[in-house]
């Protein structure tokens, strides 16, 4: 351990911690920032994370491919958890399990529970990256009964690596998303064998070729076909299923049903407290450099939106980690700022950052926007008097677009910019 | 603490041989408040519930408000008993550890013929005795609800209308009546019965036969079908009506401070918004006629319209995500009223039709009850002290336990559930008998993420604790 704990006697005495930095959640966005922090001098760097074990969501997907970027190899889930969890420590960070961030306070007060009493985190600043979750059932509005068996391939995926668990063995998958061909990867080392995977659309929302790995598993793939309704009674018995083409409807038997995908940032500690959320990413908003509503505050990783890689949190907590770094050592008064909002609408989901701030050169070098819906026309960037940046885009839904902020010229007068689809 | 050899059918070998003064069939509010009553009035009681915990029918899902009565019919049975239960609640709620939250309740007028039925509304109320309940001008409504939209005209203010816990409180009842004496058998379901002018010998499917001088028929949704078993009649019917609810992320209960009522009208009853003791927002709920009494599904239209409804009234839950949906079964009949039944030579009293006041009725209703069979049956002296549970604090305006150092871990983190608490319903006097009852007793996976965190460390702690357990029997080496 490189860095020294001082404030520990006023743990102690007064279950208060005065860190430099404080981050929640142990997963690869905190875990980066936590690291660059450290190798860039800042002597306090604290990452909270509620688990038992740090890594976050890569500790239960059992399969490869993860830190090819990082790590320079080819890792399952849980050994990429690993090495972030060991380059953190060893860069000195102090990682606290079995700490539940429970509020945020104004200026960068964290109320904590821990299992030996209660603690409040006084940080200079604090990082969120408490990353994401899938859309369960009850909040997509699904019809139909409420038995045992019903999942997201989070839980599944959690049931099994960590605990040699599986809630069904013969599943229907809903969606086709990345990640649901990852529950069709851990349905096969679990010896679960998926009855079908349904999707609404007419194309799977993965990229291609993951349909063939459904199709090498046996399992089959279902287009144009919609969950109508859950049957069963104390368990799932099976599900009903329409044919968006011809109406048909008819039944699968199944005795259990994976939700997969629909992301949704973990961002219920934003909502609680102060922090402004986003409505159109669902995270929290942020400036180019990550920084919240709160000066105090900033955010990293997928608890900005849905949803990116692993390899992507990481490399997004290593950049604000370091902006962190950077505000620490100028002690800017970011709140004076001159802010550009940016805003858009549909069919683009989402923008993030939403704000530019003018004084701060540095930053993210895009903007990241995402479609809800397939879309064939151009992108375009405009102020209220003119065209910044236009692009030709044939996209579908959910897919990384990424906007040159280099690229808008100089913005510097602007107060607001607006993002559209022409078709 | 439920230390006695337990039969297949759940109901201990001692249970078995003895005479009890009175059945109470069925596990719901209605029966746990029964059993409590009939014990603390020194009868000797066995409370009989077919599945495998108590609360699995009809008392599962309601909206959990302590009703005042103002709106309940004038001189009516419903209307003494809610009274009566509601004083009984404030006044042993403490004594338990149950939580309140005084909420109070505005019904809120959306348009001028509304408008024009409030006066009679207040009217109403006061003739029911419910004094404070006050026509409030829309300045007002707003001030006290300012995220209300601007098109409400008015409203009647209802003070004393609270928020409840719908399932520590029967919990309450029953551990009570256990602590002093009751007996309870699960998966016992009252299949027939022989009564010989006596005593009433109760059979299940399985057969154990159990014996009481009295029965009080709590079954709720299967109340008519269980005289009509014994009896070999029922002077009612029971048409299950689903009520479907839509939970909203703690986030929205900042919206709202009280409960919001519809205007009733002929043709609907309309749907209520309130925050629950949880710390959600609660919308619900639809009232739809079925034929199934065992299952209540949800429908994705019908939560689209409650939702729809909801954003109407309060427009920032626009932008509040739903954590759960679920659905119902008020055990409806064909008319309106209770249906209070006595069979005074067949030692029978029928507690039917308890639709949807249940919760808040129940306490009186027991009372209602003991006096009716007071009257039939020679009473046996009073205990000689009355043993009261502490119940577990899980209201999100109570202390709770991961407040407390020395928790181990937290198991389910929206909902901050700790793994003492999980320990300790299971080692409580009504432990949970299946999954639904340790959410129902602990709140894990009851949060927003709806178990995509905790389902893992749940399936573990629970493994082999139930007859459908959160994990099935497979694994990788599955033999292919």
């Amino acid at each position: 351990m490189i860095c020294q704990w001082v404030y520990r006697v006023a743990i102690m005495n007064n279950n208060v911690m005065e860190v430099d930095v404080a981050i929640i959640g142990a997963g690869p966005a905190g875990l980066a920032a936590a690291t660059v922090l450290r190798q860039r001098g800042v002597q306090r760097v604290v990452v909270l994370d509620r688990e038992e074990q740090g890594g976050g969501v890569p500790r239960h997907c059992g399969h490869p491919p993860f830190g090819m970027r990082e790590f320079y190899r080819v890792l399952t889930g849980p050994q990429y958890a690993t090495r972030l969890v060991a380059k953190a420590l060893e860069a000195g960070v102090k990682l606290l399990q079995r700490h539940s961030v429970t509020a945020l306070l104004e200026g960068g007060e964290l109320e904590v529970a821990t299992p030996n009493g209660l603690l409040n985190v006084v940080a200079k600043r604090v990082l969120i990256a408490t990353g994401i979750r899938e859309t369960p059932r009850s909040a997509r509005l699904i019809s139909g009964a409420r038995p045992l068996g019903i999942t997201t391939t989070g839980a599944f995926q959690s049931m099994f690596y960590l605990k040699g668990l599986v809630p069904c063995t013969r599943p229907v998958i809903i969606g086709t998303e990345l990640v649901a061909f990852s529950a069709v990867l851990t349905a096969a080392s679990a010896g679960v064998k998926p009855v079908a995977m349904i999707e609404a659309n007419s194309r799977i929302s993965a990229r291609h070729p993951c349909e063939l790995l459904a199709h090498f598993r046996g399992v089959p793939l279902l287009l144009n076909t919609e969950l109508e309704s859950i049957l069963g009674g104390a368990k799932v018995e099976g599900v009903s299923v329409k044919n968006t083409h011809t109406g048909e409807s008819r039944s699968i038997d199944c005795d259990g049903v994976i939700f997969s995908g629909q992301f949704t940032p973990e961002v219920a500690l934003g909502r609680m407290s102060h922090l402004r959320v986003d409505s159109a990413s669902g995270g929290l908003q942020i400036d180019q450099v990550g920084r919240c509503s709160d000066p105090a505050y900033f955010a990293a990783g997928n608890v900005l939106r849905a949803v990116e890689t692993a390899g992507w949190s990481y490399r997004e907590g290593c950049s604000v980690g370091g902006w962190i770094a950077d505000d620490l050592a100028f002690k800017s008064p970011v709140s004076v700022d001159r802010e550009v909002v940016i805003s858009c609408d549909d069919p683009i989901k989402f923008v993030v950052p939403q704000r530019i701030k003018l004084r701060q050169l540095k930053g993210f070098k895009h903007l990241q926007v995402r479609m809800n819906r397939a879309v064939h026309g151009e992108l375009v960037v405009a102020s209220d008097t003119e065209v910044l940046w236009r692009k030709k885009l044939s996209t579908l839904p959910e897919r990384r677009i990424l906007i040159p902020v280099g690229k808008l010229g100089d913005i510097s007068a602007l107060t607001s910019l607006r993002i559209t689809v022409r078709e | 603490m439920s230390s006695d050899v337990k039969t297949e059918n759940g109901c201990s070998k001692s249970t078995m041989q003895d005479v009890f003064d009175v059945a109470v069939i069925g596990g719901g509010v209605i029966g746990c408040a029964m059993a409590r009553r009939f014990v603390l009035e020194g009868a000797r009681v066995v409370l009989l519930e077919k599945g495998e915990d108590i609360l699995a029918g009809a008392s599962k899902a309601n909206s959990a408000i302590l009703h005042t009565g103002f709106d309940a019919p004038l001189g009516s049975l419903e209307l003494d008993c809610m009274q009566a239960g509601y004083r009984e609640y404030l006044q042993i709620s403490e004594a338990f550890d149950l939580p309140i939250l005084k909420t109070s309740a505005h019904v809120v007028a959306w348009n001028e013929e509304q408008l024009a039925r409030l006066p009679a509304i207040e009217q109403h109320a006061h003739q029911n005795n419910v004094d404070n309940v006050k026509i409030i001008g829309v300045e007002e409504l707003l001030k006290r609800e300012p995220n209300l939209s601007r098109s409400a005209l008015g409203a009647v203010s209802i003070p004393g209308e609270f928020v409840i816990d719908p399932w520590s409180s029967p919990l309450a009842y029953l551990t009570q009546a256990v602590l002093n004496g009751a007996q309870v058998c699960f998966n016992y379901a009252v299949a027939s019965g022989q009564f010989d002018g006596e005593t009433w010998r109760l059979k299940s499917e399985a057969a154990q036969q159990i014996s009481a001088k009295y029965v009080i028929n709590c079954a709720g949704l299967y109340g008519d079908q269980l005289d009509e078993a014994l009896l070999g009649h029922t002077e009612f019917v029971i048409k299950p009506r689903k009520g479907q609810f839509v939970v909203y992320d703690k986030a929205a209960s900042a919206l709202l401070k009280s409960i919001i009522l519809p205007v009733p009208t002929q043709r609907t009853k309309g749907v209520v918004l309130t925050r629950t003791i949880f710390g959600n927002l609660l919308l619900g709920p639809t009232a739809e006629e079925q034929d199934e009494r065992e299952w209540a599904s949800v429908s994705h239209n019908e939560l689209e319209s409650l939702k729809a409804q909801a954003e109407v009234m309060l427009p920032a839950l626009k932008e509040m995500p739903v954590t759960a949906t679920y659905a119902g079964l008020r055990p409806a009949t064909e008319c309106k009223e209770y249906r209070i039944f006595e069979y005074q030579d067949k030692h029978w009293i029928t507690v039917g039709g308890i639709r949807s006041t249940g919760l808040t009725a129940s306490l009186g209703l027991a009372a209602h009850v003991f006096k009716r069979y007071a009257n039939m049956a020679t009473r046996q002296p009073l205990l000689a002290s009355i043993v009261t549970p502490k119940m577990p604090h899980l209201a999100e305006y109570a202390q709770r336990d991961w407040m407390q150092t020395g928790y181990e871990e937290i198991v389910c983190h929206c909902e901050m559930v700790t793994k003492r608490e999980i320990d300790q319903a299971f080692c409580s006097v009504i432990p949970p008998g299946d999954l639904s009852g340790l959410k129902r007793r602990t709140r894990a996976m009851m949060g927003r993420c709806q178990a995509f965190y905790c389902s893992a460390r749940l399936a573990e702690l629970t493994k082999g604790r139930f007859t459908n357990d959160l994990s099935v029997g497979v694994s990788g080496s599955d033999n292919e």
